[in-house]
C-alpha cells in the first residue's frame, strides 16, 4: 500500500494536477506509474537554472549515458516553485538539435581561408591560426580599436569576466558590448543617474505584498511567464488587488488587468508625467521622504536620437530620418510638452555624450516642468486606439494616477523591453522612479519601482561584471581614473594599462564594420545579425573583404551563416556556470555532461586565444584615434612593459599567464576536492589541472566586496541546499530590500533610506533651461527625482509608410530563436513569425487573415502571414512582429534609431507599410 | 502510516484541488481514457459543413481534397480514417485553418458538406477535448499553447485561472467550450506534449447533458425559446430518475398491478 505512506513532500512534489485527477475520480492508471518508476530509476538529478529569460527559474537536471535526458521545475527554487513555462520545459532538448555543430567551420578555398569560399571543417588549430592572423591584421594596422567582441546578457559569470579581462587589460581596447544593450541600457543609466548603482531595490516577494501592479510596456504573460503566475495568484487570492496594462496593442497580459491602456508610441513619458502633475495637485507628495532622502533633477532635452551624426552609409529613403539628428521640427505635442513653439526647428546641441548631463533644480522648477501635463493635454496625447472615447481614457488615466496615489496602495511598477528599447528609454526609467519617490513608494516591501531583465544573466554577467565598452566590474566606469586605478591593482597590471576611452557599443561595432573603423569582431553566446535592427547594413558590412568575423556558437544562425569563421560553443550544461537573475539572485550549476564533437566552452576559446599574444605584442605603446584623458597623451596608450617588467612579467610573457592561470588562480585545483561533479570541459582541453571558471569568479569577487555588490564564493553557490543569494551578500547573508534600513546592512540603523549608490553624485545646478552653477554639489545618500519632458518619436507614420511597427517576443520562442526553434514541439506550436494587424487595417489593403503580405519602411522590406485575430489585438494604425523567426527578419524594416544616453536601440518605433502580396 | 497532522494537511490540500478541479470543470474537460478510446472509434474529423448523413452521401469523388490550400484534406483507406473514400483529416498532422471562403465545402457537387454553412466558425467538425493528466497547462507550466493558436480564442477555448495552493502560483487552466469548439484541430497540432493532450473527437461521444429539470441557479439565464421546459412548467417537476445500479436506495420491483402506488412493496413480508 505504497500509495498510503505517500509523504507530504512527495505529494506536493506530485503536483496539484495528480491531486486533481484523484479528486475528481479519475482513473490512474498503474501500468503508467510503474513505467515512470522504472524510467526515473538510473538518473542522476542535479540542480540547474532555466537558459531563458530574467527570472530566473530553476530547474533540476537529469542525466543519464552522458546525456541530459530530463529536467524538472525545482520546487525548492523560490522563484518558481517547481513551475516553467513551455520555453523552460524544454531546456534539455535544445542541446540536441540535429544541425548542432561540432567542428570549427572555415570559409576555405585550396586549403587556405578564402573571404568568398563556401565553409569546410577545420581544426581548432586551423581555426585559431587564421583567427590569430586576422586579428594580428587589424589589431597592428589599426590598434586596440580595430578588434571588438560582440558578448551577451546570457554569458556565464565568468565567461563574461574572462572576455572583458582579456580586451581590456590583455588587448587594451574597450570594444566588448553584449546583446544586453539592446535590453537593458536604459534601465542600466537611469539606475545610474537615479540610485547612483545599478540594479533594483526590491525583489519578486513583493508580488506578494503589493496591492497594485502596473506593467509599463511590459507583457509579462509572455515575455515572464512564471513570474505573471506569481501576479495571477496574488490577483486571484487577494481581490482587492489591481492590475494596470499599459501597453500599445491588446496583449496577453491584458487578460487580468482590471485597467488596460492602449496609448500612443512614447506617450508613457507624458502620462509618468501626468501622475506626477497629480501627486502635487493632490497635495501627495511624501514631503518627509522626499525631503530627507531626495533632490530634483533634468538635463538636456536637445540629445537627438542616437543616429549617426552623417547620412554618408544610409540608403537615400533613410537620409529624412538621419536628418532628425540635427535638427528636430518640434510637433504640437512635444512643443507643449517642452514650454516650446509648434514649429520651432531645434538644434540637436547635446546630441553624443552630453546627452547624460544633468543638474539639480528646485522643487519649484520640477513643479513648472510638469504643469502643462495636464489630463486634458495628456489623454489626447496618449489615447493610442481610435475606437476608444476620450472620455474613456481620461477615466482610466485618473484611475491610474488614483491607484499610485491611495495610500492605502502599495504600488509596483513593472517594466521591460517597452521602456528599455525606447529612443527616451532613460527618461521614461527614470520618470517611473520620479513617481515612486515622490511618494516615498519606494525600496519598502510591497513598494517599488521594478525593471525586469530580459535575459537570464543581462545583470549577472553582463551588467555586474562589466562586460560593456563603458564599464568595468561592480559599476565602475573605464573613464574614471580611481575605477581603473582599483582594477588594476586588482588585476595586477601596471598603472594606465587600461585604456581610458569609452569603447565601441553594440550598434558602434557594426557601424564600425560598415564604415571600416572595426574589421575583426567575434561574438559570443549571442546571435547579433538576426536580433540588431536595420540588420540589411549589418549583414552586408559583414561581408565586406576586409572583415573577419567569428561566430562562436552552438547552432548555424543566420549570423554564423554572414561570417567567416564558426566556433562550435558548449551550451549551458555542458559548463560551470552561474546566472544573475533580475533581483539580484546569483544562481549556480555544475556542468552536467560533456559537449558534442569538438564543442568547446567560450572560456577555453579565450584562454587559447590569450595564450597566443604576448605582453610585448600588446602593451606597449598603442595609438587610439580621439583619445584624451588626464594622465595619457592625446591618442595614445603608454607603453607599460617597463613597469610590467618591474612587477615581474617579461616582454614574452603570454596574456594566459599573466591575466589567467596566475599562481593564485592555478592553485584553484581540477578536479576540486571539495566540489561535487566530475566534467569539466574547459579544465580537460586546457589540460592545467586548473579549475577556470571558480578561479575566474573568485577573482571577479573581489571587486564586489566592501562596496554593495558583494557577492558569496563559488563553493557557496555550489552548494546544494542553496537556490541562489540575492546580493549583497554580507556575512553569508543576502539582502532582500536595498537602501532601507530594516533589511540592508549598507544602511545604518536609524536613517530609514539611504541611496548609497557612487556614481554622478555631485551634480551642478540650474533650472528647467540649462546649468546656473556649474560647481558640482556633492549629494550622498540621495535619489534624484527627475524631470524629463515627452519627446516626439522620430519616426512616426505618414502618408507613404503608414503603420506603426512594434516588435517583441512571443512565450514559445526565445529570442532569435536559435535554440527553441530547433525543439520540433515549439516549432509546430509557433512555427513562423506573423504579422498582427487590425482587421479593419487588413481589410483596407486588401487582406485577410492568413494572406501573406510585405511589410516594408525606409530600411528593407519582408514578408509575412497576416494575423487579424490572434494572441495581440491591435488598434487601427499599428502592426506588430516577433522577431525570433529566421524565415521573417523583422529586423531588416525596423528602425535604428537609439536612447541617446543609454544608446539602446528602440524596436518599437518604425514607421511600415503594408501590402498584400 | 504517516503522521497525523501529514494526513490532514494531505486532506485539506486534496479539498483545495477538488475545489478547483470542479470549478475548472466548468467547461469540456475529459480524461485521458475516454479520448483513448474514443481514438480506437472509426471517427475522424470531417471537412468542415459536414451534414449529419454525411457518409450516406458523399459519393467518394474526392472534390474537396484539392480544394483545400493546405493540404489537409485525405480520403479515406481501409487502413486509415473513416469509411473508406470519404474525406477527413488529422489535426495533428494539418489541422482546418478555418478559410472564411470555405473552399472544400464549395466543391462538393452532392450537399454533403453544406456550401451554405454561413461562417466558418459555424463549422462542427469535432470536439476538442483535454487530457488534465497530461496538458502541462494542467500542472501549472506555463504553456497555453492551444489558446493563444485557437482562431475562435477566448470563445472556444479560455484561460480559467486558480490559484496553485502549493505555491504562490496560479494554474492557468485551459477549458474548451462546445457551443463554440469548430473541431479545426489547430490546438491539437500546436499541442507541444510528447502526444497532444488536446484532441479533437466525436462530440456525440463525449458530450453529455444536464437533467431538464435542474437550472444552474448562479447562472441567471432563462431557457432559450422553444428548449425543454421554456413554458416554465416542466412536464414532469421533480419526477423522480430511475435509480442507479448500487444506489443506496432500495430497487423498486417490477410494478406488478396495484393502485396505490407503494402499497406492494409495504405489504410485502419483510
Amino acid at each position: 500500500m505504497s500509495h498510503h505512506t505517500i509523504d507530504r513532500r512527495d505529494f506536493i512534489k506530485s503536483g496539484i494536477a495528480a491531486s486533481t485527477a484523484l479528486a475528481v475520480g479519475l482513473p490512474v492508471s498503474q501500468d503508467a506509474a510503474a513505467q515512470a518508476k522504472s524510467a526515473e530509476a538510473g538518473i542522476a538529478w542535479d540542480k540547474g537554472v532555466c537558459r531563458f529569460c530574467g527570472t530566473g527559474c530553476g530547474i533540476l537536471v537529469g542525466t543519464q549515458g552522458g546525456k541530459v535526458v530530463a529536467t524538472k521545475g525545482d520546487p525548492d527554487a523560490p522563484v518558481n516553485r517547481g513551475l516553467n513555462c513551455i520555453k523552460g520545459y524544454f531546456n534539455g532538448k535544445i542541446l540536441y538539435g540535429a544541425d548542432r555543430l561540432t567542428q570549427p567551420l572555415m570559409r576555405m578555398k585550396d586549403g587556405k581561408f578564402d573571404k568568398n569560399a563556401p565553409f569546410q571543417p577545420v581544426s581548432w588549430k586551423v581555426a585559431m591560426d587564421e583567427m590569430e592572423r586576422q586579428f594580428r591584421k587589424a589589431y597592428e594596422t589599426k590598434g586596440p580599436s580595430a578588434v571588438a567582441i560582440i558578448g551577451s546578457g546570457q554569458y556565464t559569470i565568468p565567461e563574461a569576466y574572462a572576455a572583458s579581462k582579456l580586451m581590456k587589460a590583455g588587448f587594451r581596447s574597450n570594444n566588448i558590448d553584449p546583446n544586453a544593450r539592446l535590453c537593458m541600457a536604459s534601465a542600466v543609466v537611469a539606475f545610474y543617474q537615479v540610485f547612483g548603482i545599478d540594479e533594483p531595490a526590491n525583489v519578486y516577494a513583493d508580488i506578494e505584498k503589493s496591492n497594485a501592479m502596473i506593467l509599463w510596456g511590459n507583457n509579462m504573460a509572455e515575455a515572464h511567464p512564471v513570474l505573471w503566475s506569481r501576479v495571477t495568484d496574488r490577483k486571484l487570492t487577494h481581490k482587492d488587488t489591481k492590475i494596470v496594462n499599459l501597453t500599445t496593442c491588446t496583449n496577453m497580459s491584458s487578460g487580468l488587468a482590471d485597467l488596460e491602456i492602449i496609448m500612443k508610441p512614447s506617450s508613457d513619458l507624458a502620462i509618468q508625467n501626468y501622475i506626477a502633475r497629480e501627486i502635487i495637485a493632490r497635495g501627495a507628495v511624501n514631503q518627509a521622504f522626499v525631503d530627507k532622502h531626495c533632490i530634483f533633477a533634468t538635463g538636456p532635452t536637445d540629445i537627438g536620437y542616437g543616429m549617426r551624426p552623417t547620412d554618408q552609409f544610409g540608403f537615400p529613403a533613410e537620409k529624412d530620418i538621419l536628418a532628425k539628428q540635427k535638427v528636430v521640427t518640434l510637433d504640437k505635442y512635444e512643443a507643449i510638452a517642452q514650454r516650446r513653439k509648434e514649429g520651432d526647428k531645434v538644434e540637436q546641441k547635446n546630441a553624443g555624450p552630453a546627452a547624460g548631463n544633468h543638474w539639480s533644480i528646485t522643487f519649484e522648477e520640477f513643479k513648472r516642468g510638469v504643469e502643462p501635463y495636464t489630463l486634458d493635454f495628456v489623454a489626447e496625447l496618449a489615447k493610442g486606439d481610435e475606437a476608444e472615447s476620450l472620455e474613456s481614457f481620461k477615466k482610466k488615466l485618473v484611475a491610474l494616477a488614483d491607484l499610485y496615489i491611495d495610500p492605502k496602495r502599495d504600488v509596483v511598477s513593472f517594466w521591460c523591453m517597452g521602456f528599455n528599447q525606447h529612443q527616451r528609454g532613460v527618461w521614461v526609467n527614470e520618470l517611473c522612479y520620479t513617481n515612486h519617490l515622490l511618494l516615498g513608494k519606494h525600496a519598502r516591501p510591497g513598494n517599488g519601482a521594478f525593471s525586469l531583465t530580459g535575459q537570464p544573466s543581462a545583470c549577472g554577467s553582463a551588467r555586474e561584471v562589466g562586460a560593456f565598452c563603458h564599464r568595468l566590474p561592480s559599476d565602475m566606469l573605464v573613464n574614471i581614473k580611481p575605477h581603473r586605478a582599483k582594477t588594476e591593482k586588482l588585476w595586477k597590471l601596471p598603472e594606465n594599462t587600461l585604456n581610458p576611452q569609452v569603447g565601441a557599443s553594440l550598434m558602434n561595432i557594426l557601424q564600425g564594420l560598415e564604415d571600416g573603423k572595426i574589421n575583426f569582431v567575434w561574438t559570443q553566446v549571442v546571435n547579433i545579425f538576426q536580433s540588431t535592427p536595420n540588420s540589411n547594413h549589418w549583414l552586408q558590412a559583414a561581408r565586406k573583404p576586409d572583415n573577419f568575423v567569428v561566430v562562436a556558437d552552438a547552432y548555424p544562425t543566420l549570423s554564423a551563416k554572414v561570417a567567416d569563421l564558426i566556433l562550435p560553443s558548449s551550451m549551458i550544461f555542458e559548463k560551470w556556470g552561474l546566472y544573475g537573475n533580475a533581483e539580484r539572485r546569483t544562481q549556480a550549476w555544475r556542468q552536467q555532461v560533456a559537449a558534442p564533437g569538438e564543442a568547446r566552452t567560450d572560456v577555453w576559446m579565450l584562454m587559447e586565444f590569450s595564450k597566443r599574444f604576448k605582453l610585448k605584442d600588446v602593451w606597449g605603446e598603442k595609438k587610439i584615434p580621439g583619445l584624451k584623458a588626464e594622465g595619457f597623451t592625446d591618442n595614445t596608450l603608454p607603453d607599460v612593459l617597463a613597469e610590467a617588467q618591474k612587477m615581474g612579467y617579461g616582454p614574452d610573457a603570454t596574456l594566459y599567464d599573466v591575466l589567467f592561470a596566475t599562481p593564485e588562480n592555478k592553485k584553484v585545483a581540477w578536479p576540486d576536492p571539495k566540489l561535487r561533479g566530475k566534467l569539466n570541459g574547459t579544465a580537460e582541453a586546457l589540460g592545467d589541472k586548473w579549475f577556470v571558471e571558480k578561479a575566474l569568479f573568485n577573482e571577479y569577487r573581489q571587486f564586489t566586496l566592501g562596496d554593495g555588490h558583494d557577492l558569496a564564493d563559488f563553493d557557496t553557490y555550489m552548494r546544494d541546499d542553496l537556490r541562489g543569494l540575492t546580493w549583497p551578500v554580507v556575512d553569508g547573508k543576502e539582502t532582500v530590500y536595498r537602501f532601507n534600513d530594516e533589511f540592508d546592512p549598507y544602511v545604518k540603523k536609524g536613517l530609514g533610506f539611504d541611496f548609497y549608490g557612487k556614481l554622478m553624485k555631485a551634480i551642478p545646478t540650474g533650472n528647467l533651461d540649462g546649468v546656473i552653477d556649474p560647481k558640482p554639489v556633492p549629494l550622498p545618500g540621495k535619489a534624484k527625482i527627475f524631470f524629463r519632458p515627452y519627446a516626439a518619436p522620430a519616426e512616426q507614420p505618414d502618408a507613404n509608410y503608414d503603420l506603426w511597427l512594434c516588435t517583441g517576443r512571443i512565450l514559445e520562442h526565445w529570442h532569435t530563436g536559435s535554440m527553441t526553434r530547433r525543439v520540433p514541439e515549439l516549432h509546430r506550436a509557433a512555427p513562423t513569425a506573423v504579422l498582427y494587424m487590425n482587421p479593419a487595417d487588413a481589410a483596407a489593403r486588401g487582406l485577410k487573415r492568413n494572406d501573406v503580405a510585405w511589410i516594408e519602411s525606409r530600411r528593407g522590406k519582408v514578408k509575412a502571414v497576416v494575423e487579424t485575430q490572434g494572441r495581440n489585438k491591435m488598434p487601427k494604425g499599428s502592426v506588430w512582429a516577433a522577431f525570433f523567426d529566421e524565415g521573417m527578419q523583422i529586423n531588416k524594416v525596423v528602425l535604428d534609431t537609439l536612447d541617446p544616453m543609454s544608446l539602446e536601440p528602440d524596436f518599437k518605433k518604425s514607421a511600415v507599410k503594408v501590402i498584400k502580396a | 502510516m504517516s503522521s497525523a497532522p501529514s494526513t490532514r494537511r494531505r486532506e485539506w490540500l486534496l479539498r483545495a484541488a477538488q475545489g478547483a478541479a470542479v470549478a475548472a470543470c466548468g467547461g469540456l474537460v475529459w480524461n485521458a481514457f475516454l479520448v483513448r478510446s474514443v481514438h480506437a472509434a472509426p471517427w475522424a474529423p470531417r471537412p468542415p459543413g459536414a451534414t449529419e448523413d454525411f457518409a450516406a452521401i458523399c459519393i467518394k469523388c474526392g472534390l474537396c481534397v484539392p480544394a483545400c490550400p493546405y493540404g489537409t484534406l485525405s480520403l479515406a483507406t481501409v487502413d486509415a480514417g473513416p469509411a473508406p473514400g470519404t474525406p477527413y483529416f488529422d489535426p495533428r498532422r494539418v489541422p482546418c485553418y478555418m478559410c472564411p471562403g470555405i473552399p472544400c465545402a464549395k466543391a462538393c457537387p452532392t450537399g454533403a458538406l453544406d456550401a451554405a454553412l454561413p461562417r466558418i466558425e459555424d463549422a462542427r467538425m469535432g470536439l476538442a477535448v483535454i487530457d488534465p493528466e497530461s496538458c502541462l497547462s494542467w500542472q501549472g507550466l506555463r504553456c497555453e499553447v492551444c489558446h493563444r493558436v485557437c482562431p475562435v480564442r477566448d470563445q472556444a477555448i479560455s484561460i480559467q485561472p486558480h490559484p496553485r495552493q502549493i505555491s504562490r502560483h496560479a494554474v492557468f487552466v485551459p477549458v474548451v467550450h462546445a457551443d463554440a469548439c469548430t473541431g479545426c484541430g489547430l490546438c491539437t497540432q500546436a499541442c507541444p506534449t510528447q502526444v497532444a493532450s488536446i484532441n479533437i473527437v466525436d462530440p456525440a461521444s463525449v458530450r453529455g447533458r444536464m437533467g431538464e429539470h435542474y437550472r444552474l441557479g448562479w447562472k441567471d439565464v432563462a431557457p432559450a425559446e422553444g428548449a425543454p421546459g421554456a413554458d416554465a412548467t416542466p412536464s414532469a417537476p421533480m419526477a423522480p430518475t430511475p435509480p442507479r445500479s448500487g444506489s443506496p436506495a432500495p430497487a423498486a420491483p417490477p410494478a406488478a398491478p396495484a393502485k396505490v402506488p407503494g402499497l406492494d412493496y409495504l405489504n410485502a413480508p419483510p
